[in-house]
């Protein structure tokens, strides 16, 4: 159980560093050695140990701040302070600057062995901790939807109800709610399974690029329509379509669209021919259609058309004991996905996460974790690590001019952000903490060019 | 046949040394060899703490290791230790040719407490099986009534036994093998 633990004795005495080496070797620990504190920061660099044993005064770099910088590396990194002089005022320095334990040369083998098998302890714990996690994770897991909450746990048993009907579904949630992982699973978990999954974003595109891609075209329909072309709707053929952002398709969009749910087929730009499909829908919108079609935007026979099995997916913010579950799965996925090796988030910086109101939802909680990642130096993610959530929350810094329209300051942000990842559309969303589609739809709607 | 030789390290019971070398030689299968003694470890004399480095018992030990010498147990009266411990009961090469034991805090009078030979014995019995346990490869054992368990303090020397547990002498009797044609009986 506690063999493979590694163990770091950092001595300038050869005869001390060996002789305690060979005695923890002995309790089946693989032990190495560092004659300066340099050298442990070497090893240290390139392996992170269970326990590091400090002598307290060393030439070079002492024992304290040998253990401040591991820690920079390995913020969770057990340290025991050794020392020849006991006093207190270097005791009390050293647990203050975060040493585990501090020992006075010579201790009894007793006290050693109980220090280093309690340490080893709360390590097996921690990892035993780590793998039941995962499988938590799993357990609470359907379809890549990470939740435990009671109305999200309805939502997986309706999504398993209605699997294999061949009804419309319309999902509706803010931005980030995870609604095309909703229509996935959906798809995934139904009798469709094997065939099609083609999503759509209605927002992305202009209206007439949006019917050729949903309904595809003839040769020679419209300039540049230089071949026939198969539109998402044929490729869909006996799975489902998914049509996101549906509030935002022009009003002829809307009555090709009703067509196509209706009599199941529709005709290509330009073609006289009819082409039919077995295509389940499910469409999904953050706007509210029914004040859409109260205004006269979205007509009321598509929106009854498309309201047979509805899904609300519940904001974030109103379920809070999913954030720790899910951020942890993002840390176990995007860890590997980026090569780091980080495992944990700290107390504090969980209590962070829980506080802060995700107006991005989980896609805000995602890139939040990514970026944290990307930027920690620790195999715990601290809150200092997720200091920049503080940062937006605290940043009461803005003071807007005279007469600014709001227009105009998404406008300016939008040009800044595209102009700095240069025109990077995925990147630009990210850091805006809006899906690509959002982003598509501000453009269009603010005349923006990439 | 494989050999583990024993030798005295200055002053040292001579009852106490030839129990051990029995007790080796059945445990192990192994012939023991008494080698000459060697000299008083003064150099390895701490004045400060009245103790001998066991760490340098043991290297001037391997310099006098007979080539033939599988395995060397010496042992001493002298109280011993390592810089980092106030004390140990003795101390071995993982997988290494030697190791020192130490008779001193073996005996009950070193506590102000009766002498008991009998319990001095077997204690010695347990040290000499734990330390050329370990110059076979073993660590540590969590059964509580094995000889490898580590023992800190007298109760615990006390409490476990003088065998090996199922598990040690298995990967005991593998180490052997491996190093020697002999077997552990």
């Amino acid at each position: 159980m506690r063999k493979h633990w590694e163990i770091l004795v950092v001595d300038d005495e050869p005869v001390m560093r060996e002789s305690l080496a060979e005695w923890l070797a002995e309790d089946g620990y693989s032990v190495e050695t560092a004659a300066s504190g340099q050298e442990a920061l070497a090893k240290a660099a390139v392996r992170d140990y269970a326990i590091y044993f400090l002598d307290l005064k060393m030439p070079g770099i002492d024992g304290i701040e040998t253990m401040l910088e591991i820690r920079k590396r390995h913020a969770d990194a057990s340290v025991i302070i050794m020392t020849a002089y006991a006093t207190v005022d270097t005791a009390i320095t050293a647990m203050k600057e975060g040493a585990q334990e501090y020992v006075v040369k010579p201790c009894s083998p007793e006290e050693i062995s109980l220090l280093v098998e309690r340490i080893i302890k709360v390590k097996n714990l921690q990892r035993e901790n780590l793998i039941l996690r995962k499988k938590l994770s799993k357990h609470y897991s359907f379809h890549d939807i990470v939740s435990k909450n009671p109305k999200m746990v309805e939502i997986f048993d309706l999504i398993r109800d209605i699997a294999s009907l061949r009804s419309t579904v319309l999902i509706l949630g803010g931005s980030g709610t995870g609604k095309e992982l909703v229509a996935r699973a959906i798809h995934y978990s139904g009798n469709r399974a094997d065939k099609p999954f083609v999503a759509v974003s209605c927002a992305a595109l202009a209206e007439t690029l949006l019917e050729s891609e949903l309904f595809g075209h003839e040769k020679g329909s419209f300039t540049g329509a230089n071949d026939r072309k198969r539109g998402k709707f044929e490729m869909a053929d006996g799975g489902t379509i998914f049509l996101d952002e549906i509030g935002d398709i022009s009003p002829k969009l809307q009555v090709d669209l009703l067509r196509v749910l209706q009599e199941r087929s529709f005709f290509r730009v330009g073609g006289g021919e009819e082409v039919k499909v077995d295509v389940r829908a499910i469409a999904a919108t953050r706007v509210n259609l029914q004040e859409a079609v109260a205004a006269g935007t979205f007509r009321d026979d598509l929106f009854y058309r498309l309201n047979v099995i509805t899904i609300q997916i519940p904001p974030l913010r109103d379920r809070r004991e999913d954030i720790p579950l899910l951020a942890h799965s993002f840390l176990d996925r995007l860890s590997h996905e980026l090569g780091k090796d980080v495992h944990e988030i700290s107390e504090s910086a969980l209590k962070l996460l829980l506080d802060h109101e995700w107006p991005g939802n989980v896609r805000e909680l995602e890139n939040a974790v990514e970026r944290a990642l990307v930027t920690a130096r620790t195999h715990v993610l601290t809150e200092e690590d997720f200091g920049f959530l503080q940062q937006a929350k605290t940043s009461n810094g803005w003071v807007a001019p005279d007469n600014v329209l709001l227009d105009d300051v998404q406008r300016q942000v939008i040009m800044a952000t595209l102009r700095r990842t240069n025109g990077n559309i995925k990147e630009a969303a990210s850091s805006l903490g809006i899906d690509r589609s959002t982003l598509y739809d501000r453009m269009k709607k603010y005349a923006i060019e990439r | 046949m494989a050999v583990i030789a024993v030798a005295a390290a200055g002053p040292a019971e001579e009852e106490a040394i030839a129990y051990a070398e029995v007790c080796l030689s059945t445990t192990f299968g192994m012939e023991t060899r008494r080698l000459g003694p060697f000299p008083d470890p003064e150099y390895a004399y701490d004045a400060a703490r009245n103790q001998y480095s066991s760490t340098l018992v043991l290297r001037e030990a391997l310099d006098r290791r007979p080539a033939d010498a599988l395995k060397l147990m010496v042992i001493t009266d002298h109280d011993i230790f390592i810089p980092m411990l106030s004390f140990v009961y003795g101390q071995a090469q993982l997988n290494g040719p030697a190791a020192v034991l130490s008779l001193s805090r073996l005996r009950q009078e070193f506590y102000g407490l009766p002498p008991n030979h009998a319990l001095f014995l077997l204690r010695v019995r347990k040290e000499a099986l734990h330390e050329i346990g370990h110059c076979f490869g073993l660590t540590h054992c969590s059964d509580p009534l094995c000889t490898m368990r580590l023992s800190t303090n007298l109760q615990l020397l006390d409490e476990k036994q003088a065998e090996f547990c199922g598990d040690c002498a298995t990967l005991l009797r593998d180490a052997i093998n491996t190093s020697t044609t002999g077997a552990i009986k």
